[in-house]
């Protein structure tokens, strides 16, 4: 085992459980943390000095909500003290002027805002939060006249998919610099929907098409991140850019993760910074260095020029659609596994009407 | 883009000394460039003021450089950050 670690360059602190939304395309775990189970204001400065440290540079303050901590400006605070870039990830809910110059105040460096539709129907029944949208659209004003930098994030799936070049648009009459436009990525509470979020091939290819236009036409003006539906894809995604290589996920107790799903995979046991230093974790600990590096690899992804392009990809999607996290990412068109993905599609994305969503309450 | 566009770093987008790495970093909304030599010297020039002929021109003096070699090699690299949102332009 010849595995050179290099030190971890961004961290997703999942600050809270709690949210006002119910998406049925959250990808948090079906099983959330109550509030009294999470990481102390001081706990979390704790761990971003310790990040900043082991050589982390760009802190995402995610959730749940990360708005519904009260101590969110002063976590704030405490990561741009540390040295970190931080990042805002938010539904923009329990966000008002006040707050948002008090996070200005404390340094914060960047928003981005989720978009569950471009109407209040399709966002607020998305969402299943009435009034939702309108808040949100309260917020992005207040975010644009403070001056912070705001990426869009635009979670596309089934029902909003071909509202693409209008989710474009709100892009820019937001002023935002960056969309991110993110198929939907069936982890956690998603999995649930999936057949009621995976879009179909024909939505997916005009999408495509869609994403190739407006990347041109609005060069210099608006950076775009497209995450395509990776069921449609013919060869996985690097996930994590390489488990263990780049980044590692916090959650609101305290436990370390590879990975946002990582909890999916059984056999992996996970570290927690109440327990033990962040740097120990990272380089030596057993979930960390389970699926590091390519040794591990099946023998199909050792042969194959893609081996140190995707890394086998997704270990959680291994396990969720073959109950095998050491398989190759059943996306692969080389893979066995592929041909269960091809009956899930099959099965699931026909012209009827799709199932209802199941909230998450 | 002109030679007399003016490039600036926007707000939220700034370099930053990576003690771990011990290397010079451009951090954006996610976005991490490692700089090399090149990229922290032309970085070095955003003033907000200095056009892009200017900035070439102060690096040919510094590096004691043909300007004929600088100035392509500095509008790619401010281009490229430019689509990559990491940098802002201005006309003159």
């Amino acid at each position: 085992m010849s595995v050179r670690i290099d030190p971890p360059m961004a961290m997703l602190a999942e600050l809270t459980h709690r949210c006002p939304l119910a998406c049925p395309y959250c990808s948090n775990p079906t099983e959330l943390l109550a509030r009294d189970a999470e990481l102390s204001t001081e706990a979390w400065a704790d761990v971003f000095v310790q990040a900043a440290k082991l050589g982390v540079l760009q802190l995402h303050l995610s959730g749940g909500e990360p708005a519904s901590r009260r101590d969110l400006e002063a976590l704030v605070a405490a990561a741009r003290e540390a040295g970190l870039y931080t990042n805002l990830i938010t539904s923009g809910v329990g966000l008002n002027e006040r707050r948002l110059r008090a996070l200005d105040d404390a340094g914060l460096d960047h928003v981005q805002l989720s978009l569950q539709g471009v109407t209040a129907a399709m966002a607020d029944r998305i969402g299943g939060y009435d009034g939702g949208f309108d808040r949100k659209m309260h917020v992005a004003e207040i975010i644009s006249d403070i001056g912070f930098p705001l990426t869009l994030n635009a979670v596309m799936h089934r029902e909003n998919l071909d509202d693409l070049p209008a989710t474009i648009d709100m892009a820019l009459r937001l002023g935002a610099r960056r969309i991110e436009i993110a198929c939907v990525q069936f982890q956690g509470w998603a999995l649930v929907n999936r057949a009621a979020l995976q879009p179909s091939r024909a939505q997916v290819e005009t999408a495509k098409k869609t994403v190739a236009r407006a990347v041109e036409s609005l060069r210099g003006q608006l950076v775009i991140d497209f995450v395509p539906p990776d069921y449609y894809s013919d060869f996985p995604k690097a996930c994590m850019n390489g488990w263990g290589s780049t980044g590692l996920n916090v959650t609101p107790d305290g436990t370390v993760l590879p990975c946002h799903a990582a909890e999916t995979i059984p056999h992996l046991t996970f570290d927690n910074v109440t327990a033990r230093k962040l740097a120990d974790i990272w380089y030596d600990g057993s979930a960390f260095n389970a699926y590091r590096g390519t040794d591990w690899l099946p023998d199909l992804c050792q042969g194959c020029e893609r081996r140190d392009i995707d890394f086998g990809g997704c270990r959680c999607q291994a396990m969720a659609v073959l109950g095998d996290a050491s398989a190759p990412d059943p996306v692969c068109r080389k893979s066995a596994g592929r041909a269960a993905l091809d009956a899930l599609l099959t099965e699931e994305v026909r012209e009827v009407a799709p199932p209802e969503f199941v909230y998450r309450r | 883009m002109s030679p007399e566009d003016v490039p600036f770093l926007p707000r939220g987008v700034r370099t930053q000394f990576d003690a771990v790495r011990k290397v010079d970093v451009l951090l954006g909304p996610e976005r991490v460039l490692v700089l090399d030599q090149v990229g922290t010297a032309v970085l070095g020039q955003l003033d907000g003021e200095a056009s892009l002929s200017e900035i070439s021109e102060a690096l040919a003096q510094v590096y004691d450089a043909p300007l004929d070699v600088i100035a392509p090699d500095v509008v790619a690299f401010v281009e490229d950050l430019r689509d990559r949102g990491m940098v802002h332009v201005r006309p003159h």
